[in-house]
């Protein structure tokens, strides 16, 4: 603390601007240079041949343009687009509201659990992560299926007839997303959730407040940072997702992933799927530009 | 004090009782009846009874692990006892949540609301109580100006320096107008210049309300300036109830001797116990010990305790009775200002502790390192311990 505010010797202050310069090096190689590639590619025209669309630059040196902004049009003139993007931001929506459901409790008994506990719960959340993506989504696809784990259960027990369809449904993908994003929900609620003062929950209790309205009052606005990390953890990601709706979702469950892949590998139609991308990228940025403006405004209160 | 005005002794309403604690008919305000609490396998309050009087600035001074807050949890009602009940004004508080309890607690940390304002966090409490609107703020706006802080409603806790955060916590515990105020720690996070101030002003603020509030310490000088009443508190039990004077002049045994402020303890037997004068037999020390006659019998162990402020210095042998006149060597001493403070080592190799106001302006000391010099005390200044 004490050597903060000294200037640092110029081998320092180099490796500071090292330091910072790391990121923003990686963010333009890896984010902005591969976006405005696809960007270049959304405004061309496909043609058959290598690569399958037009060049920026057809002249040569000559400085012509070659923009086209037919891709973008086509986006709103057949449905297929806006309605995938609809399913998309809907699985999103509600994969994220019942992470948050069940997430929540989940994370709040984590922070109250006693000590040694609270690891090993936490390690719990954390565990699937060590075996494959894939190989999860199959499992529970031999969960789900007709001749399942649970539809066998259930004739078992005689509860149904007939085997539930629950696998290639909207249920399963919902099933499928809640599952595989929950710790992404359950690690920034617990992060924020552990670091509440328990003094301020007696406070609130001191004060006349019963424990649902400690909840309300306290609880609840002082984990909205985590509840918004957490949602947009989960949020983003599965608005783009692709294995689980292919895999465990119906015909219908046409998610923006889908079309983009079955533009890109069954059309070949490399601008227009990059128009799809550019647009998703645009669909993503919104809330993360709002949650940013939440924060400086959270911070611009504290100082 | 610099901004507050002095209070005439009239108005000091605590002080003005007449001991209650010494009047059988005066019925307590909060009864502690055989209070135990365990966690595991640790007894952290073991059956502890005790009765407050209505406008009492009671203290409970302990070190860290002695009970004292686990005590003020169960009071509050965080905590639940294992045995025992609380009453305050003639209502058992055992069943009652803490949301219904007529007690509000000043935290240690404050745990001031953080993303309310100051304002909002001194309403919290009466908003939670429903009371409409134009009395919230009007109780608001009373509270912040008596504790001084009219001018920062508008703020966030982070925004406040300590003394201040202490005063909103201050200001939020009181406006609801509790029966009994708890306050954990209340000065321990504030430095010495700030505290000492904050100690009147708790004090001047308890007169004008008149609520009857409960410190829990472990600062011992806190808790005399403070309180009208101290209990010592110690491994989950009460060792002394008393007011601070009792408790400093008259400790019973060698715990509270030592807890509070600083003492000389000499270990021995009894010599001799006739007419009103005890004679004491110290380890390590010739002589005898003159001390005021107890109960003690001619043989018991004891050890006797001697405050260092009262026992006198000088360089030649005193004049008169040769009582309790012991000599010895001066082997370190600090210059305080107003005092000075000697560490004399006695023959027989017995170091004690001996406070000389510096009365007189003068660059010279009463002794230097290595001088022989003679320490002396009346005989009643020797407190008689037996355990």
């Amino acid at each position: 603390m004490q050597n903060r505010d000294m200037p640092l010797p110029v081998s320092g202050r180099w490796w500071r601007a090292g330091a910072i310069a790391i990121p923003y090096a990686w963010l333009l190689l890896f984010f902005l240079a591969p976006f405005l590639l696809v960007f270049k590619i959304s405004v061309a025209d496909p043609v058959v041949g290598q690569p399958p669309f037009t060049a920026l630059f057809p002249g040569g040196g000559s400085g012509l343009v070659h923009i086209s902004w037919d891709n973008y049009r086509f986006l709103f003139e057949d449905n297929l687009y806006p309605v995938s993007y609809l399913k998309s931001v809907q699985i999103a929506f509600v994969s994220t509201l019942l992470c948050l459901l069940l997430g929540y409790p989940l994370a709040y008994a984590i922070a109250r659990a006693r000590h040694p506990w609270r690891n090993v719960l936490l390690m719990l959340v954390i565990l699937p992560f060590w075996t494959s993506f894939l190989l999860r989504v199959y499992a529970w696809m031999g969960v789900l299926s007709d001749h399942g784990l649970v539809n066998n259960l259930l004739l078992w027990l005689g509860v149904i007839e007939r085997p539930l369809k629950i696998l290639y449904t909207d249920l399963a993908v919902y099933l499928g997303i809640l599952y595989s994003y929950l710790p992404f929900m359950v690690l920034p609620l617990y992060a924020s959730l552990e670091r509440l003062d328990p003094d301020l929950h007696d406070a609130a209790e001191d004060l006349g407040a019963g424990p649902l309205t400690v909840f309300r009052d306290i609880t609840l606005p002082m984990s909205l940072p985590g509840i918004i990390a957490g949602s947009l953890l989960v949020f983003i990601p599965a608005i783009g997702e692709f294995v689980i709706p292919s895999l465990m979702g119906g015909l219908d469950s046409l998610m923006i992933g889908r079309t983009l892949y079955e533009e890109f590998f069954s059309n070949r139609d490399w601008p227009m799927s990059a128009a799809v991308a550019t647009v998703l990228l645009l669909i993503l940025v919104l809330p993360i530009m709002v949650f940013q403006r939440y924060q400086v405004r959270e911070r611009a209160g504290v100082q | 004090m610099p901004d507050s005005p002095a209070q005439s002794p009239s108005s000091d309403a605590a002080r003005r009782l007449p001991r209650p604690w010494d009047n059988p008919a005066q019925v307590p305000f909060i009864q502690i009846k055989g209070l135990s609490k365990r966690f595991d396998d640790v007894t952290a309050v073991n059956d502890v009874s005790l009765d407050i009087f209505r406008g009492e600035l009671f203290a409970i001074l302990g070190g860290s692990g002695s009970g004292k807050t686990t005590l003020l949890r169960m009071l509050a009602g965080f905590e639940q006892p294992a045995a025992g009940s609380i009453v305050i004004d003639g209502v058992d508080m055992t069943p009652v949540p803490p949301y219904e309890r007529p007690v509000n607690m000043m935290f240690q940390s404050y745990a001031l609301f953080p993303h309310m304002t100051v304002e909002q966090n001194v309403a919290y409490g009466l908003r939670k109580e429903g009371l409409p609107r134009a009395d919230i703020a009007r109780r608001v706006a009373e509270m912040l100006a008596l504790v001084k802080l009219g001018s920062l409603g508008g703020r966030k806790p982070d925004q406040l320096s300590g003394g201040e955060q202490q005063r909103v916590a201050l200001a939020r515990a009181l406006v609801k107008r509790p029966k009994v105020l708890l306050l954990d720690e209340p000065l321990a996070a504030l430095d010495r210049k700030l505290r000492e101030h904050t100690q009147f002003e708790l004090m001047n603020i308890q007169d004008q309300l008149g609520i009857t509030f409960l410190v829990v310490t472990h600062d011992q000088e806190e808790a005399m300036t403070l309180a009208t009443r101290i209990a010592v508190m110690n491994a989950g039990r009460f060792v002394q109830v008393g007011t601070p004077a009792e408790i400093y002049e008259f400790p019973c045994n060698r715990f509270v001797a030592d807890f509070f402020g600083t003492v000389n303890l000499f270990s021995g037997r009894v010599a001799g116990n006739s007419g009103d004068t005890l004679s004491f037999r110290a380890d390590n020390l010739p002589g005898v010990i003159c001390a005021p006659a107890t109960t003690c019998q001619t043989g018991d162990e004891a050890w006797i305790a001697v405050r260092p402020e009262k026992i006198s210095l000088s360089k030649a042998p005193p004049a008169g009775s040769d009582e309790n006149v012991f000599r010895g060597m001066v082997w370190d001493l600090a210059y305080y200002g107003n005092l000075s403070l000697y560490q004399i080592n006695l023959d027989g190799g017995h170091i004690i502790e001996v406070s000389v106001q510096n009365r007189v302006r003068s660059a010279q000391r009463v002794a230097e390192w290595y001088d022989e010099v003679y320490v002396y005390w009346g005989k009643q200044n020797s407190v008689v311990l037996r355990e």
